[in-house]
């Protein structure tokens, strides 16, 4: 069954022939298992498997005046959510989100329009609350278009504030929220926990590097040294760790730029701190401050996807320019690191 | 603190003849980039837009446009790459950026 609306089509589920009521029943307390399953998945543990099934859970003993918040079924977005609902009879909407968070699925449309609407059916919401009002999170707008929700399944939405722990206080004062409630922050501690992330995204290419700089070793065409491995190692972490740490102190707009920045500065430190020893010479050096600020730039650059400020269209931008350079400098660079194994 | 990006990249559109002043851009920007004056929506922080989508996403009207999209650098690479929107497969692999 197909229904037309506004230009769009929206499949609802028609073979829900099924009138039972399934409500799961969860609390607001997060265990140990909890808090641990949440810090294995910022290290990209089990990230995949850390879901939750999609459908209608409560919370306490609710009625059917009881509000219905709505969130995605990555464990950690239900989580986030059902900590700041302590003694509020509540029902929690699960949304089959492929265990993707909130804004990124969103974005993506699997937070959306047609999964809401569905999810409602399936779970036959109508029957267990009396009210037409969902709760949703602000975020959750970039995916979810209230009013065509409104006229496909009668239920109202309503965007509550950006983060869950406002939740309290926006159903206290008639479903309002606060101008500073509906901004969205990237302070020190937001960009802290997203760099692990970051790390373990790297690992694939640096043992790729690395394997690489062991054969060319092996076949004595290359003459790679713990000093190469520590330089490339601290551009990783220059652009996986501290731009995202120091991001707003770091000079310049574009990400790719603030990159290069500490990278050129990490070059300088290598550079100045081997200038004595016998790990470097002119060459290996040039290749150094060509390389390394074109690592931590491609890294702070990937950071971009991370935050929370920055625009699509500018990162395009950004990238025209980024690209090119850190190709070209690598390049550069890398042939500059072999002839300076030869030449020594 | 207000974090800066690039200045006038952003391709938000607001089409003040069709607003109605309903306020649901207002309620759903994640930087504060519309305010209500005279009845009707204003852009007043066009840089501090990040092209989410939710304002257009959300108006009953249409009266706003802007291209939205998987704004990572990784899914613009593997949009060029393939000649297709960007796109970088979190859910698919084991990723976990997402």
């Amino acid at each position: 069954m197909l229904k037309m609306n506004s230009n769009r089509k929206v499949k609802i589920c028609c073979s829900n022939n099924n009138n039972n009521i399934n409500i799961i029943k969860s609390t607001s307390e997060l265990t140990f298992s909890d808090i641990l399953g949440s810090l294995k998945a910022r290290w990209g543990i089990n990230r995949m498997n850390f879901k939750v099934s999609a459908g209608l859970y409560s919370l306490g003993t609710p009625d059917s005046n009881s509000p219905v918040m709505v969130t995605g079924n990555y464990k950690m977005s239900f989580d986030a959510l059902r900590k700041e609902l302590i003694g509020i009879n509540s029902y929690i909407l699960v949304l089959d989100t492929k265990g993707i968070n909130v804004w990124c699925a969103a974005s993506k449309g699997t937070f959306g329009t047609n999964e809401l609407v569905n999810r409602i059916k399936k779970v036959n919401l109508s029957q267990v609350v009396v009210h037409k009002n969902l709760i949703l999170p602000q975020l959750s707008a970039t995916g979810v278009s209230a009013h065509e929700v409104q006229k496909i399944s009668g239920f109202k939405v309503i965007f509550g504030p950006v983060r869950a722990e406002d939740i309290p206080y926006f159903l206290n004062n008639e479903m309002k929220a606060t101008p500073e409630m509906r901004r969205v922050r990237f302070n020190f501690l937001d960009r802290l926990v997203l760099t692990p992330i970051e790390i373990v995204g790297s690992l694939k290419s640096s043992l790729i590097i690395f394997g690489i700089m062991f054969l060319l070793n092996l076949l004595s065409i290359g003459n790679f040294k713990s000093i190469d491995v520590i330089a490339y190692l601290g551009a990783i972490l220059s652009g996986c760790v501290l731009v995202p740490m120091f991001l707003p102190w770091i000079p310049g707009n574009a990400f790719s730029f603030k990159g290069a920045l500490i990278g050129f500065l990490w070059a300088l430190l290598v550079v100045i701190l081997n200038w004595r020893t016998a790990n470097i010479n002119f060459l290996n050096s040039l290749a150094y401050l060509l390389i390394l600020p074109s690592v931590a730039s491609y890294y702070a650059m990937n950071f971009t996807g991370c935050s929370t400020y920055t625009s699509l269209s500018g990162v395009v931008k950004e990238m025209k320019v980024a690209v090119p350079f850190i190709i070209i400098s690598i390049v550069l660079g890398s042939i500059l690191l072999l002839i300076s194994n030869f030449a020594s | 603190m207000k974090h800066k990006y690039l200045k006038n990249v952003v391709t938000l559109k607001l089409i003040q003849e069709k607003c109605i002043g309903c306020k649901m851009c207002l309620n759903v920007c994640p930087h504060g980039v519309f305010e209500l004056k005279d009845g009707k929506a204003q852009i007043i922080d066009k840089d501090s837009c990040m092209e989410c989508g939710a304002c257009a996403k959300n108006c009953p009207c249409s009266a706003i446009e802007v291209n939205s999209g998987t704004g990572c650098a990784q899914a613009i690479i593997v949009g060029k790459l393939t000649g297709t929107e960007p796109h970088c497969g979190c859910s698919d692999e084991n990723n976990g950026c997402c």
